[in-house]
């Protein structure tokens, strides 16, 4: 028989369908592989029950000759921002420990309604702050992945989305919900060997969501291949009038419209991403990714992005200036955590529960956007970062003129031992430098898995698209996809 | 633009988390590296550029000015909204003592 727990969603999805196995047997084999791998760290609650639960109302349904979801008998991890009506919802904090929500999120009740179940809740950079999951409160996940030749270090699944990445990559869940604000998706799909979106700003529902910086987070999918990234997005996104920032647009089915052949395409290469010391092995994977569209038809241009260098400093302005409005919220008031020292004040209180509450991370961003916006500062730090945005965003829209898509590679590494950066945040910060930009400028972007590199760890490249062409971007992907033929798996040791 | 001590101790007086002297000290330089490195926007010559306040053009939508006008997010939801206070009394969310 099939191992259920290699197979993706849109095989779990047809298998189930065509009664080849029940929703149940899905469920129950992906529960006992979240149960044995605990040393991963990737989950922070479990709920095999909702897995279960889900799964039998699938199973039930189908017996009725109902018509299914297009998640239907999928068990999912859900990334612990999302919030999960019952279920603790922490954000990997300490100041939301004990935290549990009276109301479901857009995206995850969306997806309980295409047929998904929860398996638990994912593991995540604390308040998604962070490009290695080295600062959950709930303790680093160790990615399933290895340096080749028996090396025994813990590696880093990326972040924030890292128990997404970890869960799954080591078949603990054939796909989990992401979040990206600046590449939180991405990074952690690439250090993982899996497929990641971010679609356009405002596809996903934001309501919901554990709010990290408001005008750049979005939710995706990240799964095994592009097809179940497109039908995993498909379910996710839709209008939402309860968040103001929603796309009131039809949702594209995507899947169907899948199609590799780029002929007629233009395919964007950015010179600005050839970044001196960047790591010989990632520019080799980029020249294979342009080989790879070139064969599926693809015509490649060179394109200029000038304003890239800036980026990265105008997003650790912006992110850490919105962390530290939407942050605001946690104050021991109304949920979570508080600290109330003997005799102390309302302003005592607050101060010594965020203190308490947040780690070090948060407070190093809470920090740096409070300085930003304070008086005197603001148009020296924040308006110049929102106009030095405008120009990052122009340079996208220039480049349109001259092509369809962008393929960069998703990050200037492979993945990195625990630990091994975490002592400078600026170092950590520039994983980051080829995923911000399309953030900034809310475009719609992936990476998808391209090879291993000499430590047999994988790498990914980066497809970024013109606003709403999440499927001009998944075609790219597919053609990509298709060429690299990656069937690497992490060999298990947990 | 750096910040000393002082500025820090200031800055996290706004930002609501106390912070003792040492976290005080070693918060410093790890800002003023951040800030050091984000300095280089002002080498952007921005003049005549819009701050970017919508990264995709859209409209911003008003709710209907009517209580109720989403049952998630309309009235009727008190004891939800309490369900989560670390100290709830009465109906109300219990605070430490804020008038002299």
């Amino acid at each position: 028989m099939t191992n259920l727990t290699d197979l993706g969603v849109a095989a779990i999805r047809n298998g189930v369908a065509n009664g080849d196995f029940t929703a149940r047997e899905v469920a129950e084999a992906f529960n006992a592989n979240v149960a044995a791998a605990k040393e991963l760290n990737a989950f922070i609650v479990t709920t095999p029950e909702k897995a279960l639960e889900a799964a039998d109302a699938v199973d039930a349904d189908r017996a009725a000759g109902k018509e299914l979801g297009s998640m239907a008998g999928v068990p999912i991890g859900m990334k612990d921002l999302f919030c999960t009506k019952g279920v603790q919802t922490t954000a990997a904090s300490h100041i939301l420990e004990g935290f549990t929500p009276q109301y479901e999120s857009t995206v995850s009740s969306n997806l309980w309604a295409a047929g998904a179940g929860m398996l638990g809740k994912l593991n995540l950079d604390q308040f998604a702050m962070g490009s290695s999951n080295e600062t959950s409160y709930f303790g680093n996940v160790t990615s399933p992945w290895r340096r080749a030749g028996g090396s025994n270090t813990p590696m880093s699944p990326g972040g924030s989305s890292g128990g997404s990445s970890t869960a799954v990559s080591a078949r603990l869940a054939p796909a989990a919900t992401g979040t990206d604000t600046g590449g939180s998706i991405r990074q952690p799909a690439a250090f993982a060997g899996i497929t990641g979106v971010k679609p356009t700003y405002g596809r996903c529902s934001r309501w919901g969501v554990v709010a990290f910086a408001s005008s750049l987070d979005q939710a995706g999918p990240m799964a095994h291949d592009v097809r179940d990234c497109a039908i995993m997005l498909g379910a996710m996104a839709g209008f939402d009038p309860k968040d103001s920032t929603s796309l009131d647009m039809p949702v594209p089915d995507w899947e169907s419209a899948l199609n590799s052949d780029m002929k007629g395409k233009k395919v964007g290469i950015p010179k600005e991403y050839r970044m001196e010391g960047t790591d010989p092995e990632i520019l080799k994977s980029w020249d294979d990714g342009i080989a790879w569209l070139k064969d599926a038809g693809a015509e490649i241009v060179d394109v200029s992005l000038p304003h890239t260098k800036y980026a990265l400093p105008a997003y650790y302005i912006i992110a850490p200036a919105e962390a530290s409005s939407n942050l605001a919220r946690y104050d021991g008031v109304r949920y979570g955590l508080r600290d109330l020292p003997e005799g102390a004040g309302l302003q005592d209180m607050y101060a010594a529960t965020r203190a308490e509450g947040f780690g070090d991370e948060v407070k190093r961003r809470v920090l740096i956007g409070t300085y930003v916006l304070s008086a005197g500062f603001y148009d020296a730090y924040y308006t110049q970062a929102q106009k030095v945005r405008a120009l990052v965003a122009r340079d996208f829209d220039n480049a349109w003129k001259e092509c369809d898509v962008i393929l960069a590679p998703t990050t200037p590494t492979a993945s990195f031992g625990l630990g091994e950066k975490s002592a400078d945040p600026l170092a950590m910060y520039l994983n980051d430098v080829f995923a911000v930009p399309a953030s900034l400028a809310g475009l719609p972007a992936m990476s998808v898995p391209c090879g291993v590199n000499s430590e047999g760890l994988p790498l990914g490249l980066q497809i970024v698209g013109k606003a709403f062409d999440e499927q001009g971007v998944m075609n790219a992907g597919l053609a990509i996809e298709e060429r690299a033929g990656f069937t690497a798996k992490p060999e298990k040791w947990w | 633009m750096s910040v000393n001590k002082a500025d820090v101790a200031k800055i996290a007086s706004l930002a609501r988390i106390k912070m003792g002297d040492d976290a005080l000290e070693r918060m410093v330089p790890e800002l003023n590296n951040i800030l050091g490195w984000v300095d280089q926007l002002s080498e952007v010559d921005t003049s005549g550029v819009e701050p970017m306040t919508a990264v995709i053009p859209n409209v911003l939508r008003l709710r209907d000015d009517v209580v109720n006008a989403d049952p998630k997010t309309g009235g009727d939801r008190r004891d939800d909204i309490l369900a989560n206070a670390p100290a709830a009394e009465h109906g109300f969310f219990g605070v430490p003592k804020v008038i002299e």
